[in-house]
């Protein structure tokens, strides 16, 4: 079973309005990667010279991934990842 | 009369045109307000201000309206007060207390943030405002949209204190109790905003909104005698209210109201919800996100939107971060009142004991001025000093057993 990957709205318009979408296995950054390669432009609006935005939280498996390794955090498969943007003024939110 | 280029995001400078947004399509930033400070430079003077009504709207060209101020008219230029007996109590000799505990109607800073958000949403012609909050902001958007005539959203979790809902509900809001908890609350709000057109505050009108801040930066410098004070205190929790305040001088420098500006700016946070002021410790602009456990409710935002800008203004200006302890806060409440006569809620206990810390330390040096931000009223958060205040003598209805008690007063 490959990693399932959470898309927020604003990026949905890059997936053909697929709200999930499937990964290989890896760090985060390498899902960010691997998911570029089926829809060009996603890793540019979430990540920068392989870090993640600072506006954008991702969560693996309902954890912040900041609780964790990062960007070095590893998803297996079964793992679920959701990416939400950061909204202003707002506390932890755990998905959208 | 605006002066407003338009909006820009902080993140990657995108522009974007004067509209009820909040962040960056591409890379999710937060929008800010641009200004033409040109522009705003040949409309105003020290004189200009001074003529002007004793309220947050005689700074107006430095604030995102297009026409006249709609909202708040009684809002703001609250009293910076000479505090020399603290400054005797703490080992400094020049300090001040900016005094947002009385910020009409509400008392509390959010009614300057509020002043602004709403007299922007009537701009914008929605006729409902709305704002997810445990306290400070709820009271505020409740009263102020109820005189403004905006139908009001307020968006609680349903598990608040009593003391705080009727202090929202005296002004008849629709109040939303949410069973849940405060993230649940905030992410409910996200998805509102997005099918409804309302004008939320903190939301999709939170670049305008958070504007409102620097009215407090502005009243320092006039009520310094447009002097900026060597060092400023600020509570921390989105982080936003600090940089805006940084904001605020650097625009009364850019625009040549004051000539000098050597302010080093501080931050202050509760050790139970402390992401910046630990980012600032370690010397690393990376917020990692915290689950707040603190007293200090009002600053209890673990993942804090402005953080990474709040960390940046205190490493551009020299400044640098405390954090202080659930006792620490209380013991800095009684000590304010004892002192100042100024009764602050718990974030004032956590800006007052971290200015403490921060003069011990030698952050802050204490023959330079020092400005300490109060912002919200103590009145509010009265549950955090229960058992912690001293007792009252209990005596009889007779002058005998009043003379009995009074053999056990000192003074």
């Amino acid at each position: 079973m490959p990693v399932k990957v959470r898309i927020p709205t604003p990026l949905q318009r890059l997936t053909q309005g697929k709200e999930e979408v499937e990964s290989i296995q890896g760090t985060i950054i390498a899902v960010v990667n691997d998911l570029d390669k089926n829809f060009p432009g996603i890793a540019e609006r979430i990540s920068e010279n392989g870090k993640i935005r600072r506006f954008v939280n991702i969560y693996l498996n309902d954890e912040d991934i900041r609780f964790m390794n990062n960007e070095e955090t590893v998803a297996k498969d079964g793992d679920e990842i959701s990416i939400v943007p950061a909204i202003a003024g707002g506390a932890i939110r755990r998905t959208l | 009369m605006g002066h407003i280029k338009g909006l820009k995001c902080r993140e990657c400078s995108r522009e974007y045109p004067v509209a009820p947004i909040y962040v960056c399509e591409f890379c999710f930033g937060p929008l800010e307000v641009s200004y033409d400070y040109k522009s705003i430079s040949k409309a105003i003077s020290r004189k200009k201000i001074e003529q002007r009504p004793q309220n947050l709207w005689r700074y107006r060209e430095f604030l995102p309206i297009d026409g006249e101020p709609q909202v708040g008219l009684s809002s703001g230029y609250t009293p910076l007060l000479k505090a020399d007996n603290l400054a005797k109590a703490i080992g400094a000799t020049e300090l001040y207390i900016k005094d947002d505990t009385v910020v009409h109607p509400t008392l509390s800073f959010k009614d300057r943030v509020v002043a602004i958000a709403l007299t922007k949403a009537k701009e914008f012609g929605f006729d409902t405002v709305a704002c997810a909050s445990t306290g400070n902001l709820a009271h505020s958007v409740s009263a102020q949209g109820a005189k403004a005539g905006f139908k009001r959203f307020i968006f609680i979790p349903a598990s608040l204190e009593t003391s705080k809902i009727t202090a929202s509900l005296v002004f008849e809001p629709n109040l939303i109790a949410i069973d849940g908890n405060y993230d649940e609350v905030n992410r409910l709000c996200s998805e509102v905003a997005n099918k409804y057109k309302w004008a939320f505050v903190n939301i999709n009108i939170r670049p305008f909104y958070a504007e409102g801040s620097k009215t407090l930066g502005f009243e320092i410098i006039e009520q310094l005698g447009w002097k900026a004070p060597d060092n400023v205190v600020v509570p921390c929790a989105s982080g936003s209210l600090l940089t805006k305040i940084w904001k605020s001088f650097k625009e009364f420098k850019d625009t040549g109201i004051i000539k000098e500006l050597h302010t080093k700016v501080f931050a202050a946070q509760a050790t139970g919800c402390s992401p910046i002021v630990a980012a600032i410790k370690n010397g690393t602009d990376i917020i990692r996100p915290v689950k707040p456990d603190t007293i200090a409710k009002s600053l209890a935002i673990g993942n804090p939107a402005d953080g990474f800008y709040a960390t940046q203004v205190v490493k551009e200006t020299e400044g640098y971060g405390e954090d202080v302890s659930d006792q620490e806060i209380i013991d800095s409440i009684k000590l304010l009142a004892k002192t100042e006569g100024i009764f602050a809620e718990t974030a004032g206990g956590v800006t007052l004991a971290a200015t403490i810390k921060l003069i011990e330390k030698g952050k802050i040096k204490p023959d330079e001025s020092i400005v300490i931000c109060i912002t919200g009223n103590g009145l509010k958060t009265q549950e955090a000093l229960q058992g912690h205040t001293i007792s009252p003598h209990y005596i009889k209805p007779s002058l005998a057993s009043f003379e009995e008690a009074l053999k056990n007063i000192k003074g």
